[in-house]
């Protein structure tokens, strides 16, 4: 049910779009949050846009660069962003108020499909539904810091912030994790119970007050707690979470570190929306060419949505599209599960005439597709699904860079190389695998990362500058072991200078 | 919602970009090229971008996964491909640079913030517009201290007669928010100086493509940087190989010619018409002068000096020569001009290696507080 609220926002013909589609799109049994629509000009869709979705954030240059990209684009017609929408409870969405009746539709059907998937989809089960408030009062928090501290500090220490907000634990949400109090607790009781103090040996025990009196036994146990500590590592495991580590170990300031905690928060809400980029936009995908081509479109709407849609799902060598890659690979599992091609019989068969006429028309397509939008993200939608007849319909290949002719070239179409490049590509989401796996690192209160090294390095400059920044928070010296050219390296930055230390 | 919101943001942004806040982040701003094409007012240059740095893969050797026909070994192109769209974490876009179409106004004024002609003063009063601040008008918000008190005392006499507390035995009027009214300014544009720029561009046989294309581009800039800036701007444009002919605008940009070079020719030019036309009295006066420093004679080149120092430098603001680098000139003549107006403040020489230069070599002509 549209709330008044929503009626008030739409114009008349388009609440009655909007009514029609989102009856087509609970008929095929999408279940998503109440979604509001505003109608919106290009203006306020490019800076919503470069908001990332929201009406308002915290001041910073960043979002300024964003618009600046997207009003140009526009204004010289050369990129028009079709659809915004909210994983929030109740939705938000924004239609451009210049497009056709035919775009709305399009734009409506596909938000529904988004919509249903961040209600229903794992991985979004942990974010605040309640994030336009969430920024909007980060926004004013961030506001106050500034009028307090002054915005060249704020700004600067955002950079700062910005520049680590990737070094985040893609998967904690999904655990509850022990509070710093009660790991302290438990590591503190653990201590005690372990550490037996004896004093000065002595078989007179009308002495024992005056040899090893009470005060003296308590600071022998304090030295050896102490010297326990030492020994004991900091943080026990790696931890992944290196803005969680800085917020609570830095010697922050407290604009500071609530500074961090905004940013940290707002990676945390973004991060599923890079997990499941494909199936995301995929199942949109999938839903408005669904919804258009089998209900809402009128016979003189087909070309400009063929046209549009089309513009959508278009590849260009050496990039992939998520929009097509998604769509096609459900297409392919309703596909798969409405013919029976899936099970031991399936798998055993190698006679590729058989698979290939394969329909035991068991129907099961549409209620197999709403199964894996609960329980996939995209690393295990493209384990468990990209099969290689998909990967030859599709025509996917590896590339790579080939130095002596200083191109890209395609490498192969091995499809056991495509689908490990590809979960590659995935896993933590593209982002190297970076841990604080020392806090007081050679005894000296340094800060040393560890990169666990897959294959590929990371890009030197960069990763110095980053370190700078690091720095800055930690107010140490900073160290960051990983690899360059197949040997073990440290990079460190002591607060003036750079060094690289080669490990045998 | 109200769209002006991000505009502190963007502003924000282009200061950065413009490197005049926040130093430290230049090195990250990802700068177009000064001149994509020329021709129908639109030039292509990319939107500036700055990368914040991560710890993130380096992208050669990185590779990915592609969609579309090809064989294994076939190539797909020298740019840098990045695996888009698959594993970016965070908010949509990643980072590319797009090309965009920009008009010359707006590239001028971006120019504009670091340029301004040079000694620039008051000399006639004809042509050359410069804003005035001209208290012109009343409005309801403005600062205390542009308040007009008159209006503001009539407002709440008006006010408190039409309510009815207005008391003829007690005429107490305390003017409320509403009430008060405050002056407001427009700026008017007040012709202030006459000025004149007259260009001159060797296109001897010695010139080869790539130093004409040069060349036209960088007077090209200054052109419509200056046209864009200073309203009433007069120009004159010079022509020269072994003579001299003055042109239209269009011709200059546009004209390939060949032949031997004599710089006193177009110097002899240039001085008889500032002798004509250009009083030094009353005109601000910029010639600029453009070559690869390949001169016919030495005995030309001591005519070039005498020209200039006796008759062109003292009467001009500025006297701007640019040379391009050529492989076949010697590059001698701007040796020479070193030698004999090395210290003399009203003569900016610049050289031009190459395209990338050409942004530099303004600057030596036109850059702020010379």
């Amino acid at each position: 049910m549209p709330s008044a609220e929503t009626a008030r926002l739409l114009p008349p013909h388009l609440a009655a779009l909007r009514k029609e589609i989102e009856g087509y799109a609970r008929g095929y049994g999408l279940d998503f949050f109440e979604t509001i629509f505003e109608v919106v000009g290009f203006d306020e869709m490019n800076m919503v846009a470069a908001y990332g979705g929201f009406p308002n954030r915290y001041p910073h240059w960043r979002w300024g660069m964003d618009y600046e990209q997207l009003s140009k684009g526009y204004e010289y017609g050369l990129s028009k962003i079709y659809e915004l929408v909210i994983n929030n409870n109740p939705s938000y969405a924004y239609l451009l108020e210049a497009n056709m009746d035919v775009d709305q539709k399009l734009v409506m059907a596909h938000v529904f499909g988004h919509v249903d998937f961040f209600k229903n989809n794992f991985s979004f089960a942990h974010t605040n539904r309640k994030m336009i408030d969430e920024m909007a009062n980060h926004a004013t928090r961030v506001r106050r810091i500034v009028d307090r501290v002054g915005i060249e500090k704020v700004e600067t220490f955002i950079d700062r912030a910005l520049s680590l907000e990737n070094l985040i634990d893609q998967h904690r949400p999904h655990f509850r994790n022990p509070s710093e109090r009660e790991k302290t607790a438990a590591r503190e009781e653990e201590e005690k119970r372990a550490i037996e103090v004896h004093g000065f040996k002595n078989d007179r025990e009308y002495m024992n007050q005056f040899i090893n009196p009470q005060s003296f036994l308590d600071e022998q146990r304090k030295k050896l707690v102490d010297e326990r500590a030492k020994l004991k590592k900091f943080p026990e495991r790696p931890e992944r979470d290196v803005l969680l580590f800085l917020l609570e170990h830095a010697p922050l300031e407290r604009w500071e570190a609530d500074v961090l905690s905004v940013i940290r928060e707002e990676a945390y809400y973004f991060a599923p929306q890079g997990q499941t980029k494909i199936m995301n936009e995929g199942w949109a995908s999938y839903w408005h060419s669904k919804i258009m081509t089998e209900k809402a479109l009128r016979d003189s709407e087909i070309i400009d949505y063929a046209d549009h849609h089309s513009g959508t799902m278009a590849t260009r060598p050496g990039s992939l599209n998520p929009y097509k890659l998604g769509i096609e690979l459900w297409r392919h599992i309703e596909e798969r599960w409405n013919k029976g091609q899936f099970g031991k019989e399936w798998d055993e068969c190698d006679d590729l005439r058989a698979r290939r006429a394969w329909d035991k028309k068991t129907g099961l397509g549409r209620q197999k597709i709403f199964e894996v939008r609960k329980h996939c993200n995209d690393i295990t939608f493209i384990d468990e699904f990209l099969t290689p007849e998909f990967a030859m319909q599709q025509q996917l290949f590896v590339y790579d860079f080939n130095e002596k002719g200083a191109s890209w070239q395609i490498l192969t179409r091995e499809f056991a190389a495509v689908k490990g490049k590809l979960l590659q590509q995935l896993t933590n989401f593209g982002q190297p695998l970076i841990d604080v796996t020392d806090g007081n690192y050679e005894n000296r209160g340094e800060l040393l990362l560890t990169h666990r090294h897959d294959g590929v390095d990371l890009r030197p400059d960069y990763a110095n500058d980053t370190l700078a920044n690091l720095a800055a928070m930690w107010r140490r010296p900073v160290a960051l072991e990983t690899m360059g050219e197949g040997k073990k390296l440290i990079l460190r930055f002591d607060g003036k200078e750079h060094s690289e230390r080669k490990l045998e | 919602m109200s769209p002006l919101r991000i505009k502190q943001d963007h502003n924000r942004f282009r200061e950065i970009v413009r490197g005049k806040i926040k130093e430290n982040l230049r090195k990250y701003v990802q700068k177009g090229e000064m001149l994509g094409k020329k021709g129908k007012d639109v030039i292509s240059i990319p939107v500036p971008s700055i990368d914040i740095p991560h710890f993130q893969f380096g992208s050669r050797k990185k590779g990915g996964v592609g969609q579309g026909p090809g064989e294994p070994g076939d190539s797909l192109g020298k740019e840098q491909q990045e695996g888009e769209g698959t594993g970016k974490a965070g908010e949509g876009e990643g980072q590319h640079t797009l090309e965009v179409d920009l008009s010359l106004d707006e590239l001028a004024e971006i120019l504009g913030e670091e340029l301004a002609l040079p000694r620039i003063e008051t000399r006639g009063r004809k042509n050359l517009t410069t804003p005035k601040v001209k208290y012109s008008g009343v409005h309801t918000t403005g600062p205390e201290s542009l308040r007009h008190f008159k209006r503001t005392y009539k407002q709440a006499l008006k006010r408190s007669i039409a309510n009815g507390t207005y008391n003829p035995e007690n005429p107490l009027v305390v003017p409320t928010r509403e009430d008060k009214r405050y002056r407001t300014w427009r700026l008017d544009p007040q012709p202030q100086s006459n000025a004149v720029v007259i260009y001159m561009m060797d296109v001897s046989g010695s010139m080869g493509d790539e130093q004409k294309e040069i060349v036209r581009i960088e007077s090209f800039w200054i052109d419509t940087w200056l046209r864009a800036n200073y309203k009433g701007l007069e120009t004159r444009y010079i022509i020269h190989d072994a003579v001299a002919r003055e042109v239209d605008r269009e011709t200059f940009f546009h004209t390939r010619e060949s032949g031997g070079t004599m710089i006193s020719s177009a110097y002899k030019l240039c001085k008889e018409m500032m002798d004509k036309d250009y009083d030094s009295g009353s005109w601000n006066i910029y010639p600029f002068h453009f070559s690869d420093g390949d001169n016919w004679s030495a005995d030309d080149t001591r005519a070039c000096i005498s020209l200039l120092r006796d008759q062109i430098v003292p009467k001009a603001n500025q006297f701007a020569y640019g040379q391009v680098e050529s492989p076949y000139g010697s590059g001698q003549f701007i040796k020479d001009l070193r030698e004999s107006f090395g210290k003399t403040e009203t003569v900016a020489l610049s050289e031009i290696a190459n395209k990338d230069a050409i942004y530099q070599s303004i600057k030596d002509f036109l850059g702020k507080g010379k």
